[in-house]
């Protein structure tokens, strides 16, 4: 049985996310639906990976097996060296992982709408235990740095698209988490400011050597993207054998109408 | 960060409606225990104004208010007369309809010899009955003014003193007046019905009353003075505790049970409207729950965000109800008692009814998938 605190291997260079034959199927006989099959990836610290593919490709899944919040059917996965799921056996602390490991970017922020854009902010750090002074002043730092510290005492229902975005990324940040897991965080946004939120990205990506995974269908942001990982049928593509990027947005588009 | 209060701020205009919704029910649970607890003590000012030990009234009978009664006066004397007996006095007791201007008052009337035990309560107002005739003492509840004159039976009645809070158990303002007259007023026939009578030959019958009270002496025993009455007089007699008893059996047993199980109702009520209540507003914040579960929320931040509003509204709600009722409680016809013990009571109960309707909400709430946030 895989143990935790096993990612000192040393020498080398722990992925941030390590998928190692991930399947997923729901429900079973004639109703099976096989939505991963066979999935191995690495992500490392300090990039910026896409996760594309069409409807019904698998994406959703996948992204919500490395957000912890879906167990797979077989595999193994490790998420910042420590092991999360090996072969049925499932890490308890799930939701302790997720605090403190994993920040969490969505398409349409997310906000709590009865809490300030810092009180959302400081919300992650509370919950980790930070003390009240220290949360609230890491909070109010992370928003300047992601130039919203003028909105902080603003609710989510008085910003801005860009400036919720922002706040919500401020909130994924709140921790230092070592994955950072965005969906369709662009996807509300228009090309400039997609651009500015891609960029803050690679920017925390670089400094704090924290893998962004991004599942997109978004083509203004493929430029932005180090790695492209592409799915179909719940089979992850080889990279020769995936669509090149104007392709594939041309694809990714189809399949959204 | 308390999540529960500032999501209550958020939708403050929403949430203080919904108190005000739960406060209204809650307060007409509260003014129906107040209205069973008024029916008590209205049922038992009558029945403890003479401050009597035992009650004395025509063998066989349970009177004089559970059952008619009617026993010669003169059996005053002899009650005054056993040993252990400090005082008696007799006593009347009948309602009448009289008219007041345009008002129709409906008043108990209670008839006592001047002196004795059956003498009104302490008056608020005015001066007791010193003449032999035609002076009444009122209760307030009646509204009528010192001096006032008022017409009942044959005969035409002065107010010259006024009582607070007596009242009988249909909550019908007591009125007191001289055995004399109450007796002509109860027991004495019209003018037709007098000369019929004459005409048969019957001649008068000795002056009744409804029955005897008696006060006992320092260390006498209520029991053996009422065992005495009954084995040598043939008699039925009964002491307070027993009248007390009888009243509440008798008469108010079955408002009782009917106010409690209307009250237990509302409470069964408010318990579905307050989890239908929860369950709404936790629906309304499945996203926002599956965004904490995301990020790593514990379950029972989320149990706590949805627990803390169920009792909030019930609080807020109580008090609301509470305060509603202490404002309006001189509007209802009868009497409204409102004790502390009560609202307390009622206070424990609506937070166990809100414990128990946050049930619904917090089982929906910790079956979010927190995928939802992801939209997935």
């Amino acid at each position: 049985m895989a143990g935790q605190g096993d990612a000192g291997r040393a020498g080398a260079r722990v992925p941030r996310v390590e998928l190692r034959g991930i399947s997923k199927h729901f429900g079973s006989g004639a109703a099976r639906v096989d939505a991963l099959k066979d999935v191995s990836l690495d992500i490392f610290g300090g990039s910026v990976v896409g996760l594309l593919g069409p409807s019904g490709s698998g994406k959703s899944t996948l992204l919500n097996a490395i957000a912890c919040i879906t167990e797979p059917s077989r595999g193994r996965m490790r998420l910042d060296g420590d092991t999360v799921y090996d072969n049925r056996w499932l890490r308890p602390d799930l939701r302790r992982l997720r605090l403190e490991k994993i920040g969490f970017i969505f398409q349409f922020h997310n906000l709590l709408p009865f809490l300030t854009a810092l009180e959302n902010v400081r919300l992650v750090l509370d919950l980790a235990g930070w003390p009240r002074e220290a949360a609230r002043q890491r909070a109010a730092e992370l928003l300047d740095y992601l130039q919203v510290g003028d909105r902080g005492q603003a609710l989510p229902a008085q910003l801005s698209g860009g400036q919720a975005q922002r706040v919500a990324i401020a909130r994924a940040l709140a921790n230092q988490p070592r994955i950072i897991l965005a969906d369709e965080p662009t996807a509300a946004l228009d090309s400039e400011r997609a651009g500015i939120v891609m960029d803050l990205l690679r920017g925390v990506a670089r400094k704090n050597d924290a893998a962004v995974v991004v599942v997109t269908h978004d083509e203004k942001i493929f430029d932005r993207l180090d790695e492209i990982f592409y799915l179909r049928d719940g089979w992850l593509v080889p990279p020769e054998a995936a669509p090149t990027p104007p392709r594939l947005a041309i694809a990714s588009s189809d399949m959204r109408l | 960060m308390n999540l529960a209060w500032r999501d209550i701020r958020h939708n403050l205009g929403r949430f203080l409606l919904t108190c005000l919704g739960v406060g209204l029910l809650l307060g007409i649970v509260l003014s129906m225990i107040g209205i069973y607890r008024g029916l008590v003590d209205d049922a038992l000012v009558l029945v403890r104004a003479p401050q009597a030990q035992i009650w004395v009234v025509e063998a066989e009978r349970r009177g004089p208010f559970a059952e008619a009664s009617r026993l010669p006066q003169d059996t005053r004397d002899m009650i005054a007369r056993l040993e252990g007996v400090a005082a008696a006095g007799a006593v009347t007791y009948q309602s009448v309809e009289a008219t007041l201007g345009e008002r129709k008052l409906r008043l108990n009337v209670v008839g006592h010899e001047l002196g004795r035990p059956g003498e009104p309560a302490a008056l608020v107002a005015g001066r007791p009955i010193t003449r032999g005739h035609y002076e009444l003492v009122a209760d307030r509840r009646a509204r009528i003014a010192l001096g006032t004159t008022i017409r009942l039976g044959r005969n035409v009645f002065t107010v010259v003193g006024l009582t607070e809070g007596q009242v009988d158990s249909g909550g019908n303002p007591v009125v007191h007046m001289t055995l004399a007259d109450a007796q002509r007023l109860q027991f004495e026939l019209e003018g037709d019905a007098a000369r019929a009578q004459a005409a048969r030959g019957t001649g008068r019958t000795p002056p009744t009353v409804n029955a005897v009270v008696a006060r006992l002496a320092p260390g006498a025993s209520a029991e053996a003075v009422a065992a005495t009455i009954r084995r040598w007089k043939h008699l039925s007699a009964l002491t307070q505790a027993e009248q007390e008893a009888m009243l509440l059996e008798s008469v108010v047993e079955k408002a009782r049970r009917q106010i409690g199980l209307f009250t237990a109702t509302l409470l069964l009520v408010s318990t579905v409207i307050i989890a239908l209540i929860v369950y709404t507003l936790t629906l309304d914040k499945t996203r926002e729950i599956a965004t904490l579960k995301l990020i790593g929320a514990p379950d029972r931040t989320i149990v706590g965000l949805i627990l803390q509003q169920a009792l909030a509204i019930g609080a807020i709600g109580f008090f609301a109800g509470a305060a509603l009722l202490v404002n309006l409680v001189d509007i209802f016809p009868r009497r409204v008692v409102l004790l502390p013990q009560d609202a307390l009571a009622l206070g424990g109960a609506t937070l166990v009814v809100c414990f128990i309707a946050s049930a619904l909400g917090v089982r929906l709430a910790l079956r979010i998938d927190p995928a939802r946030a992801l939209g997935g």
